[in-house]
């Protein structure tokens, strides 16, 4: 759907503003990095470019933070491999991992808002559809299965930070075709029948250019017949059909996007930020660069 | 109804040979150069790849081609929580936990001749766990104690992990039922692919494991409800966890895996029989991607994965490829001339007397636009063709589908795929 290159354009944009920007990897691809042109980065922030550090979400590394820097307890050393530790408990008491994930993203907000962080803007380059509620609801389903102990403590925090429309926003990146734009529709309904946490933008990537006028449809297809291929053949070379044939694609795909962007707009009332398919060679920070003006230029700044 | 065995070894041969013989004949090269020899030996073949590269869409149109190709009974089997398949399957009401099979009239209906039979499902995480349970609790009382612990709603409704193993069980149950001759399984998307590979192991491991047992000790001593994790407060283990998740929290846990243990054996058996499974020559691994960097780089790691966990590694999908032609001088000389001759095209056009034609200027215009669009193309085509060229740890069966005009939401559209699959023909 392309939610790295979002992700980083975003951070780009928010960066060439003027704020500090901690961008979160949950699922470890090492693409965001890419975007910046950066080697690869882990559970500590680096800063990649000007204005923007990236981590990657690491349970364990999370585990281990968490244990000691909420709990002080000394005999963390003392329990063994701290490892099998972190087996038992994220295979045991379901939705740690998610927890773990979570908890460490609110916790840099929370440090920041509280003046101990120095981020403005924490972006989160969040999983996939199926499992960002299963991640996002943890705290909510951890605080009902744990009535006592830190972690009930923990969720409490968490769960209004993240409802706090002030603070937190869900944004979902799509693309205009078929089953990227139903499982968006999905994914927003159970947000809003499953979550407490408010819903943003939609970014709609990868939007193809209209090719075609109206009236220019009857030309094109005369085009593509008989004799015009003829001709084209003979004035243009053998190489005429491949670009008859490939106005035919951009045409028929422009198309098919149209349905389901209209869909889109019918089912889901969040604003949209329109971005254009690009028709670049590189993936480094070029394209990072055109998203961020793209992006720039649907938010009229 | 109860649907009778897979089909023997050599009836499927002979059906594949009848199948093969009741098509237009593609061409002895692409025959070979498809998944049809793969598929022929196999019994189950697993999609992996990252999201959005069309793996679902890969996962239906095999089962589709294989059904129509091979012949016998084919199951695509989904593990996506999103409900795509049910859709392009022409399946109303969508897919569950028990298969369904695609009506022979809606597939006649799209001009599709399936010699076999093609069947649906998709896993319900909670229903399977469920099915599990009662399957392997000594008792009823144990499976109900287990059905209505908290811990275990939790687990099984709401989080991701536990997908994986029940997937894994769920292909072994389906597998060794013996009903399909050939099971396609679609994974998730993400990296959590990679658990679901490792989940069987992990399952065994971990209900085997000293942590487990050490972590039950009060209960298995004191009786069911007799002791109280107090008495190990001195351990350090506890203490921790009891700080972390409160002592109710961690009583339930202990209870919950109490009575998991009584299923320990049958589990553990079962966890490292699936393991066996995607193990055993009869199962193939594919991995799906675009020729895009990021689904690429995925790519790459899933062979890695496989590679690593000595895990067959049949063929490497390649979806949604632009034509070749796209990177075709000729095309970028046309594409110039389009720009560069605009005044005598339009001029010859205009003279063959089509009434489309007969505006010059509109279609001088049409022809920059028509070689801006091709440039845009080859752009991303000659990008592809770079991406493909740096390919690492790409197994000898590499296939692409072609980019088409349109979405793929019904038969027709994956048996184009399908072709494209199994004859390397689809245009």
């Amino acid at each position: 759907m392309g939610k790295s290159t979002v992700t980083a354009g975003l951070a780009h944009l928010a960066a060439q503003r003027g704020k500090r920007v901690l961008v979160v990897e949950v699922d470890a691809k090492g693409d965001l990095t890419d975007l910046f042109e950066h080697a690869r980065v882990g559970f500590e922030p680096v800063e990649v470019a000007r204005g923007i550090s990236v981590m990657t979400i690491d349970t364990e590394a999370s585990l281990r933070e968490y244990l000691k820097l909420n709990l002080r307890v000394p005999m963390v050393g003392r329990i063994g491999p701290i490892a099998s530790m972190f087996d038992f408990v994220a295979n045991a008491a379901p939705g740690v991992k998610e927890i773990l994930t979570i908890g460490k993203i609110g916790w840099e907000v929370r440090e920041s808002i509280e003046g101990r962080a120095p981020w403005d803007l924490v972006i989160v380059d969040a999983a996939a559809s199926g499992h960002v509620i299963a991640q996002l609801g943890a705290p909510q389903a951890i605080g009902g299965l744990v009535s006592m102990g830190s972690v009930s403590d923990q969720t409490g925090w968490l769960q209004a930070l993240l409802a706090d429309p002030e603070i937190t926003a869900l944004n979902v990146v799509v693309t205009p075709e078929e089953m990227p734009v139903a499982e968006t529709i999905e994914l927003i309904a159970r947000v809003r029948a499953e979550l407490d946490v408010p819903l943003g933008v939609v970014f709609v990537n990868r939007v193809l250019p209209e090719l075609l006028h109206r009236a220019d449809e009857a030309l094109f297809g005369a085009l593509a017949e008989e004799p015009a291929a003829a001709v084209l053949r003979e004035k243009a070379g053998p190489g005429a059909t491949s670009v008859i044939e490939a106005g035919r694609l951009a045409v028929a795909l422009r198309r098919s996007r149209a349905g389901h962007l209209t869909r889109l707009h019918e089912a889901i009332d969040l604003p949209k930020v329109y971005l254009p398919e690009l028709f670049v060679r590189s993936a480094g920070i070029r394209v990072t660069r055109l998203i961020a003006e793209a992006i720039g230029d649907e938010l009229g700044i | 109804m109860a649907p009778p065995r897979r089909t023997s070894a050599p009836a499927r041969r002979a059906s594949s040979r009848q199948a093969r013989a009741g098509r237009p004949s593609p061409g002895a090269r692409s025959r070979t150069a498809g998944l049809e020899p793969l598929l022929a030996a196999k019994e189950v073949v697993v999609f992996c790849g990252s999201g959005g590269v069309g793996k679902t869409t890969v996962a239906a149109a095999t089962a589709l081609g294989a059904a129509t190709h091979l012949g016998g009974r084919v199951l695509v089997l989904t593990v996506d929580p999103a409900k795509r398949l049910a859709d392009a399957l022409g399946l109303r009401g969508g897919l569950g936990n028990v298969e369904r099979r695609v009506s022979p009239e809606i597939l006649a209906a799209a001009g599709i001749e399936v010699r076999g039979e093609l069947w649906a499902a998709m896993l319900d995480t909670k229903q399977s766990w469920d099915a599990l349970v009662l399957r392997h609790s000594p008792d009823e009382a144990t499976a109900y104690r287990i059905l209505e612990n908290p811990l275990y709603r939790n687990i099984t409704s709401r989080f991701v992990q536990s997908h994986d193993y029940i997937a894994m069980e769920r292909l072994h149950e389906l597998h060794s039922a013996g009903r399909y001759d050939l099971i396609v399984v679609d994974t998730p998307p993400t990296r959590n692919a990679i658990d679901f590979l490792d989940a069987p192991q992990r399952m065994a491991e971990f209900f085997g494991g000293r942590l487990l047992r050490w972590l039950t000790v009060p209960y298995r001593i004191g009786g069911r409800r007799g002791a109280r994790l107090v008495n190990l407060a001195s351990r350090p283990f506890y203490q921790v966890a009891d700080r972390i998740l409160g002592s109710q929290f961690l009583e339930d846990i202990a209870e919950f895996f109490v009575n998991f243990q009584s299923m320990y054996d049958g589990f553990v058996e079962r966890a490292h029989a699936v393991e066996r499974l995607l193990h055993d020559r009869r199962t193939t691994f594919a991995v799906v991607a675009t020729l895009e960097s990021a689904p690429l780089q995925e790519a790459e790691f899933f062979l890695a994965a496989l590679a690593e966990r000595e895990l067959p590694i049949g063929a490497l999908v390649l979806n949604k490829t632009l034509s070749t032609a796209l990177v075709e001088p000729a095309g970028e000389d046309a594409a110039r001339r389009f720009v560069d001759d605009a005044p005598a095209i339009a001029g010859a056009l205009a003279l063959t007397g089509e009434p489309a034609l007969a505006e010059v200027a509109r279609t001088e215009r049409l022809l920059a636009t028509l070689a801006e669009s091709y440039r845009n193309f080859s752009v991303i085509a000659k990008r592809e063709a770079e991406l493909r060229s740096e390919l690492v740890g790409a197994p000898d069966l590499v296939l692409t589908v072609p980019q088409t005009d349109a979405d793929v939401h019904d038969l027709r559209g994956l048996a184009a795929i399908a072709d494209a699959l199994f004859l390397g023909a689809a245009r």
